[in-house]
């Protein structure tokens, strides 16, 4: 069985697969049965040949940097927590025929409607467990059953719409069914990632290579979505369990490409039986929930108790048959392992005909001759919890290669599955094919699985054309998980005649115009604080800057302004004399991390810009440093901020969002700002803090064109608190906080004025009329607090 | 035997807080042949923007309200006027252990009454060798199913202490059991791990008790807050039988059912997402008034 592939000496490609090699009982993608490369593989396989080492390595490279550019992560789970890694693309696409890919999607689209009537049949009469087709225990113990879903029809009356299969290729060549997908199946955004890194890497090759495109699936899947919506002027929603989940990115990816709302639990109320989303401008209706959070943390009051990521009553919003839930809550109980052993019987019971696809041999213990079965076969088995919903090469802690057994120990399986036999499968030990991933400038087979999915449109199922592979990282099939080490591929659907030219797998064409108001209030909030955040580190790099300045400039930290300037900057807490990186980069994370709970509201370009702003917090100097070299340092970093502040500023369009975040920055500024004056322009502030307070405030040029004479009490203030055209003085911004929230909605409400604006108009104008020496030290601390005021009544008025 | 039935749960916060959306399983439910309500209203104070009466999967009565409006005190209140109609004693036509395994695996149905779904593990209990051993103990050879169940509840009766302070509602069964304490509510769950672990399927029960004893009788405990007892099945053709484990005695007519369950968890009289910063206290009454 096992092969070497035959190639001429002379053939360009002949290198590249030199000691490639068919392992024995297992089936590859790049050769057949016979040890001849496939038809389908036989272009790409000479392109890849006809590049040096180096190209490759140039091309491979510009497909990662693509991930990374696209902020395409994977978050890796350890016990001291958790980690985002670089995406592990395997460049190397695994190619499979379009006549084959044909007639595995006839197979999956047959297993897709099989699944539903099941679906129908579980939350409804019961016939197949009436029937005896499947074990009552299967269903009453699973804990992916829900009883409060019982007898639940789904809005629009289907239950399933969006499906995931994991396939494999058997030894004898064909294809099989390894596990099914129904509860939030993950890994389409990540294709969609895929597709267009590997075709960056292959962009010639791809234009001409016959790929099916994959972007007339997600438009297909789009407008099935939308034509959910009985009122189109709402938005289909994606129901995240949010930014600590693994795949969250891809929620976030997919929001953005679809044009959905990404939303959390906490973002829902129910009312009256409706589900509403929390935004800015109030309680606003949603019919449609991708959801990607698993059924029982859905609910806290009729399913787990303990969550708290979902929304109390979503149970009875489906009940009440007002919001479409993509798939159904409860869904997630067609995953499990054991009806794996009951589904080619049921197809026959419910279609009337056999299973097109086969899945994974599977004996559920609990009868007695499958047990038999098992026992006697065990060496060849996997041993699992009957329950479970993990893949058969998923580790899971809980299942056993029946062969890790010493022949010895053949009593402690038959023990085992005596006493627990109800709660136990056998499934078959399969192996996975082959499929070359590209090492050290040859191809090279390792084992593969491929999640393919499936979505309900109004013309019927469609399949997308290509997928998710999944590859390990040895030949052990059990190490394809990406947590162990394994890497991903793009899949091509090839077809023997040019393609569709779908051009290309930018967003899909959206018309419509966003709503202002449908900014959901957690957003509003993150932006809010990312605003706040960033400009809280600008204003403490300032300081810091202006420290290290003067003690280059004094050379000892023996000087009364150095002084009261350290003391200060305690307040902000630094401690200028111990290293400021890790305190610095805290600051950076605190903004970071609100930037990462809205990324599907946020540039690309933003983002990286905060990732090397948070790089460049953690390679600040130490104190060995001090003086110069850090000022500098802090300086270069005053112009990133200012890059990341051009990009938000001048390129994000103006939506609700910017403004909050446009808020949050103009109201921290005010903040600091009164804050910096009361310090610095007192009557006790030592010598020099004037200067500092316009250096700190960077108005060093406008001070001295403004006012003929030096720095001195009222020009401080003046240009630094009242000036309305200085963006540093707290006048200007709050003007700004001004316009911003007459722009919010409410704002423009009849009747009385609301109590933001009329807080804001007040200090607005209490603050205009003052000349410098009415407006005290006293006055600006209580100009601060009344800013701080303000940020209360904007919670109050729009995150609460 | 007929019931005037009056309960309250009265909570009070120390600054207005958000009740949310709560669901109540307070008013005795109707069993055929057991017991009837009569008459019955559930009333909430203040007053619920939205509220929603319907069955939940079991076909116990649930009232699912919602609070707009913050609040500092809230109070949920049953009045009912319940039949309870006394079951003539029965033989005990139960089967032993081994058959009551084969019509269980025969029983191809999922209704609510099914025994499946009181066999694996739920919410609040969860299988535990020391209590699935404990249960084996106290087998004998060839006993029928109804023998087991009152065997075992007799011997958690005698080897448990009933400590009203040493447990609360959220205290796991394994370390009441581990501790041998508790209120109906450990009892009860430690019954039920105990009957599951040796393949008897069983079941939750809360409900009210008769709060004044008949004359020259021990008033029985548990009879001033709402109770728990347990049900457990005892084959296709005897069915379902209730036993209360912190009274040692099969369920008669001084038992008011409430509703039925796994554990705790389906039948909690307030479940609820409460939104406060603050602390809160809370109290209850019960009124178990029989007419005769």
């Amino acid at each position: 069985m096992t092969g070497r592939v035959a190639t001429p000496p002379s053939d360009p490609v002949a290198a590249l697969l030199r000691g490639y090699e068919r392992y024995a009982g297992v089936a590859d993608e790049l050769v057949d049965a016979k040890g001849e490369m496939r038809p389908v593989w036989q272009p790409f396989v000479q392109h890849l040949g006809r590049l040096s080492r180096e190209t490759v390595a140039a091309r491979f490279a510009r497909g990662d940097q693509y991930l990374r550019d696209a902020g395409v992560f994977y978050r890796l789970y350890a016990e001291s927590g958790s980690d985002e890694r670089a995406w592990p693309l395997s460049h190397v696409p695994v190619i499979v025929h379009e006549t084959e890919w044909d007639r595995i999607s006839a197979g999956l689209i047959q297993r897709a409607e099989l699944l539903e009537k099941v679906a129908a049949d579980l939350y409804g009469p019961n016939t197949l467990v009436a029937g005896g087709h499947l074990p009552a225990q299967l269903v009453a113990q699973n804990p992916e059953w829900l009883r409060p879903m019982v007898g639940v029809v789904p809005k629009g009356g289907h239950f399933l719409h969006f499906l995931a299969f994991e396939i494999g290729r058997s030894p004898d060549g064909s294809w099989f069914v390894l596990g099914d997908r129904t509860q939030a199946p993950s890994g389409a955004g990540f294709a969609l990632e895929n597709r267009v890194a590997t075709s960056r890497v292959f962009t010639d090759f791809f234009a001409n290579a016959n790929v099916h495109r994959l972007a007339a699936f997600f438009r297909g899947f789009r407008d099935a979505m939308n034509g959910l919506r009985q009122d189109e002027s709402t938005r289909v929603g994606i129901l995240s369990p949010g930014p600590m989940n693994d795949t969250y990115f891809e929620h976030t990816y997919i929001a953005r490409y679809l044009g959905f709302m990404l939303l959390e639990g906490e973002d829902l109320v129910v009312q009256d039986g409706a589900v509403m989303v929390r935004t800015v401008a109030g309680l606003k209706p949603i019919e449609v929930l991708w959801r990607r959070l698993d059924a029982r943390f859905a609910d806290p009051l009729e399913l787990d108790g303990s969550s708290r990521i979902g929304t109390p009553g979503m149970v009875g919003a489906l009940r009440a048959g007002q919001v479409a839930m993509v798939n159904a809550l409860g869904s997630g109980i067609l995953e499990t392992r054991a009806f794996l052993a009951f589904l080619p019987r049921i197809c026959e019971v419910l279609m009337g005909e056999r299973l097109k696809l086969p899945n994974i041999a599977t004996w559920w213990c609990g009868q007695s001759a499958e047990r038999a079965y098992v026992l006697a076969n065990a060496e060849r088995m996997l041993i699992g919890p009957a329950l479970s919903n993990r893949l058969p090469f998923e580790a899971d802690g809980a299942t056993v290669q029946g062969k890790a057994f010493r022949p010895g120990a053949h009593a402690a399986v038959s023990d085992w599955i005596a006493a627990e036999g109800p709660a136990l499968v056998g499934q078959e030990a399969v192996t996975l094919s082959t499929t070359p991933a590209y090492v050290e400038g040859r191809l090279r087979p390792l084992p593969m699985s491929l999640r393919a999915f499936v979505v309900r449109t109004p013309e019927g199922w469609q399949v997308m054309p290509g997928g998710y592979a999944r590859i390990g990282r040895t030949k052990d099939a059990s190490a394809i998980a990406m947590q162990r080490g394994g890497s991903v591929a793009d899949v091509w659907i090839v077809s023997d005649k040019p393609v569709e030219p779908d051009t290309n797998v930018a967003a899909p064409e959206t018309f419509r115009r966003s709503e202002l108001g449908v900014l959901p209030s957690r957003a509003a909030d993150n932006l809010y604080w990312l605003g706040r955040y960033v400009e809280r580190v600008e204003t403490a790099v300032r300081l810091l800057r202006a420290w290290h300045l003067r003690l280059a400039e004094s050379g000892t930290l023996d000087r009364p302004l150095l002084k009261s300037l350290g003391k200060h900057l305690a307040l902000h807490g630094f401690d200028p004399v111990q290293p400021i990186a890790e305190a610095l980069a805290e600051r950076v994370d605190d903004a970071r991390s609100c930037a990462g709970k809205v990324r599907d509201r946020f540039s690309t370009d933003g983002w990286m810009a905060l990732a090397d702003l948070a790089a460049a917090a953690a390679a600040m100097p130490g104190p060995d440093h001090a003086g110069d070299d850090t000022a500098r340092a802090l300086g270069q970093f005053l112009r990133q901020i200012a890059g990341f502040s051009g990009l938000v500023h001048e390129n994000m369009y103006r939506f609700t969002g910017w403004r909050f975040l446009t808020l949050g920055r103009a109201l921290e500024r005010a903040n600091s700002m009164c804050w910096t004056l009361a310090t610095f322009a007192d009557a006790k502030a030592p010598e020099g803090a004037l200067d500092l307070a316009v250096e700190v405030g960077d108005s060093l040029m406008t001070h001295r064109r403004r006012y003929t004479v030096a720095t001195n009490r009222a020009t401080v203030i003046d240009l630094l608190a009242l000036d309305d055209r200085n963006p540093r003085a707290v006048f200007f911004q709050l003007g700004e906080i001004q316009r911003q929230i007459a722009k919010l909605p409410g704002s423009d409400a009849a009747g009385p004025m609301p109590p933001l604006p009329r807080r804001v108009l007040e200090l607005h104008t209490g603050l205009a009329v003052l000349s410098p020496d009415e407006l005290t030290t006293d006055g600006l601390l209580k100009l601060r607090g009344a800013t701080a005021g303000l940020s209360g009544l904007i919670a109050e008025t729009y995150f609460g | 035997m007929l019931y005037d039935i009056t309960a309250s749960i009265d909570y009070s916060y120390n600054q207005p807080s958000g009740l949310g959306r709560t669901l109540l399983r307070l008013l005795p439910i109707t069993v055929p042949g057991a017991q009837k309500l009569i008459a019955g209203a559930l009333t909430t104070a203040p007053a619920a923007a939205e509220r929603i009466d319907r069955l939940d999967f079991f076909g116990n009565p649930v009232t699912e309200v919602a609070f707009r409006d913050a609040t500092r005190s809230a109070s949920f209140r049953i009045q009912a006027r319940v039949e309870r109609i006394a079951q003539a004693p029965v033989l005990d036509l139960s089967p032993p252990l081994k058959r009551l395994a084969e019509e269980l695996y025969d029983y191809d149905d999922l209704g609510p009454e099914a025994p499946h779904h009181f066999l694996g593990p739920s919410e609040r209990v969860r299988p535990s060798a020391a209590m699935t051993a404990y249960a084996r103990d106290h087998l004998a050879k060839g006993e029928t199913t109804l023998a087991v169940v009152k065997a075992l509840g007799g011997a958690l009766y005698r080897d448990m202490r009933f400590d009203a302070k040493a447990t609360t509602v959220d205290t796991d069964p394994a370390e009441a059991f581990a501790a041998r304490h508790g209120v109906c509510q450990d009892f009860s769950h430690v019954m039920i791990a105990c009957l599951r672990g040796i393949g008897i399927p069983a079941g939750y029960v809360s409900g009210y008790l008769r709060t004044r004893p008949p004359e020259g009788e021990k008033r029985l405990a548990g009879a001033d807050a709402m109770h728990a007892w347990v049900r457990a099945w005892c084959g296709v053709e005897f069915g379902w039988v209730e036993f209360d484990p912190t009274n040692d005695v099969m369920v008669g007519s001084d038992h008011i059912v409430v509703a039925v369950g796994r554990d705790y968890d389906d039948v909690a009289p307030v479940k609820g997402v409460l939104r406060t910063a603050g602390r809160s206290a809370s109290g209850h009454s019960v009124d178990v008034i029989p007419l005769g």
